[in-house]
């Protein structure tokens, strides 16, 4: 009897092999991938040191290359979009889990993930070929108008702009924070909803009393993941931020952030341009992996894994 | 005696729950006001979010429809010249070169991340954990990354642009997705079945094989599918690597053409032919992808129907 369990389970032995094997086939093509970013990067490294980070100048074939410009301008196209799509995000997640009709629900989220299955360039069609026009016309003088012209909205109108990366980003991490705040909001349990109702709190007063405050986490984590996308989306705002490398004067400033910069740049480079954009991969690669290996952390914590 | 009520002290409590009642009452019209005003809002919220989307159908719809004919989906592109401006030919060659790379992708992605899948829902171990981790954060790096690794390791020893580096590109991006999704509906297996099997005396490869996989179809397949979608779609990765085709092959050792990358270079083209084709050309690709992505609802919906 014995002898038998034994002898099955060494002939299985092949199938653990497969399992194991390819799992480890597969650290190796991602510990290649990191070391091909970092090895392209590593001349430029070399070269510049420092001055890739802080350097303010990028010029691309003949250098300097210095990408403050390009991390400011990464990160203040990821705030807007985050201005933008965190409060009409978590709006759209309470109103699916808590307010639109049951019938209307599955087709209400359907919608949203629709949202989330149209391809980049698509919007960064339309980024330019509607919204530029809008924001010529209606938006920016609206913007302009409010503050007298003031910073943040000033200098000229043309349309391209961080302001347009923002908002196009924007609309793309929106199912993203939908989906993942819906899916932490659902855990929150009953007995506090119906506890706060029963304390004679109002719908909405249970909704940010009671709700938002007990999914904290979860929902932190969310707009991370989202904040995670924005930060790398690339040909979307290649195409509507104007691809130049400056640190911005105002919202209305064409721009470059450091994922638009390897896709419009790549093309043409050689030599010190090829390492240094690699430099660039790198930095988006450090500070995407940190920004999502944050938000899973607090969604996994959010949904009670461990 | 029945006067001795009156000469009790005020009760603290009773006059406070009094006044927090009268205060209520008051209080009572504003709040369910100011209440309801809010839930309006957040429905607003919603509604406002379907805009861009209803925006972006409407463009395509408006923009994209009247380029789209039988030769323009099925014939070479064309350089427009000073005397013929409007000929631009057609996109048969990116649909064609779209097809090659997502399926080739997929078939290298499929079964490697299945069997990932399958470690990570079979396996108890630090190594399993770490690798989840790995896999998580792989879903979030920005795609053009890959770009430069199929760049360094195909493009770079080639010495020429090809659709492999797209593949190699696309299958990588893939992976971590179909892996992930694969693993959430292999642990959807109950344990019952599996235990049921391995009491019968079937090894673990036979269960994975003869049980897991089959009772964990549907979400597998719906991974896969929506996996399939998204990379369809990619364009950083193979913009860097594919380089540009304009006659018909599916050899993916030469350059290739795919929709959105055509979508993308027709955008910012300085022919006005070419710049109204760009719609045409991302219609075509976003009709491919939600045949995907609603396709795999629909199996799995259908799947799970027919077996309880």
């Amino acid at each position: 009897m014995a002898e038998r369990i034994r002898l099955s389970a060494t002939s299985d032995r092949p199938y653990r092999f497969l399992l194991r094997g390819t799992a480890l086939f597969f650290g190796a093509v991602i510990v290649l991938f990191v070391w091909s970013v970092v090895h392209t990067a590593w001349p430029a490294i070399q070269t510049f040191g420092i001055h890739l980070i802080t350097g303010k100048t990028w010029v691309p074939g003949t250098g300097p290359y210095g990408a403050l410009p390009l991390i400011i301008d990464t990160l203040l196209t990821t705030a807007i979009a985050l201005v933008i799509a965190v409060p009409v995000g978590l709006a759209s997640a309470l109103a699916l889990l808590f307010l639109i009709p049951q019938r209307l629900r599955s087709a209400s989220s359907t919608l949203i993930e629709l949202l989330a299955a149209v391809p980049s360039v698509v919007y960064g069609l339309w980024g330019l070929w509607f919204l530029i026009p809008w924001l010529n016309k209606t938006l920016d003088p609206f913007l302009a108008g409010i503050t007298g012209g003031r910073w943040p909205f000033n200098g000229a109108q043309e349309g391209f702009s961080v302001l347009l990366a923002g908002i196009v980003l924007s609309i793309m991490i929106l199912p993203t924070i939908v989906a993942i705040s819906r899916d932490v909001i659902s855990v929150v349990p009953k007995d506090l909803i119906e506890g706060g109702l029963s304390l004679g709190a109002t719908r909405s007063q249970v909704l940010t009393h009671v709700v938002l405050p007990s999914a904290r986490t979860g929902i932190l984590g969310a707009i991370a993941l989202g904040a995670g996308r924005a930060l790398g989306e690339t040909i979307a705002v290649a195409m509507v931020i104007g691809s130049n490398p400056q640190i911005p004067h105002s919202l209305f400033s064409t721009g470059a952030t450091l994922a638009s910069t390897i896709a419009t740049e790549f093309g043409e480079a050689s030599g010190n341009t090829g390492s240094a954009l690699a430099a660039l991969a790198l930095m988006l690669m450090i500070i995407t992996a940190s920004v999502n290996a944050g938000a899973r952390v607090l969604t996994n914590r959010a949904q009670g894994h461990v | 005696m029945t006067d001795t009520l009156n000469f009790l002290p005020p009760d603290p409590i009773l006059e406070r729950r009094e006044k927090i009642q009268r205060r209520a009452a008051k209080t009572l019209r504003r709040r369910t006001i100011a209440s309801r005003a809010f839930l309006v809002m957040l429905v607003g919220a919603f509604v406002l979010a379907l805009v861009p989307l209803g925006s972006v159908i409407f463009a395509l719809i408006e923009k994209g429809v009247s380029s789209i004919t039988w030769n323009f989906l099925r014939t070479l592109p064309h350089q427009p010249s000073l005397i013929a401006q409007n000929d631009i030919g057609g996109i048969g060659n990116a649909i064609e070169g779209t097809l090659v790379l997502d399926g080739l992708a997929g078939l290298v992605a499929i079964p490697i991340a299945l069997l990932i899948g399958l470690y990570l829902a079979e396996t108890l171990s630090r190594s399993a954990d770490f690798l989840r981790r790995v896999i998580e954060i792989m879903t979030g790096l920005p795609s053009i990354l890959l770009g430069v690794f199929a760049y360094e390791y195909v493009v770079v020893p080639m010495k020429t642009f090809s659709g492999l580096a797209g593949i190699v590109a696309l299958s990588v991006l893939m992976v971590p997705f179909i892996a992930k999704a694969s693993e959430l509906a292999f642990r959807g297996v109950p344990s019952s079945l599996r235990e049921a099997g391995l009491a019968l005396g079937a090894r673990p490869s036979r269960v994975a094989r003869g049980i897991i996989f089959p009772a964990a179809l549907p979400g597998v397949i719906t991974g896969v599918l929506l996996s399939l979608a998204r990379a369809m779609g990619e364009t950083a990765p193979i913009l860097l690597v594919i380089g540009a085709s304009g006659t018909w092959g599916w050899n993916p050792l030469h350059q290739m053409s795919s929709l959105p990358l055509l979508t993308y270079n027709y955008s910012g083209s300085q022919y006005p032919s070419e710049r109204a084709a760009a719609w045409g050309v991302a219609l075509t690709l976003v009709v491919m992808v939600m045949v995907l992505s609603v396709g795999s609802r629909l199996v799995a919906a259908r799947m799970r129907r027919e077996r309880p």
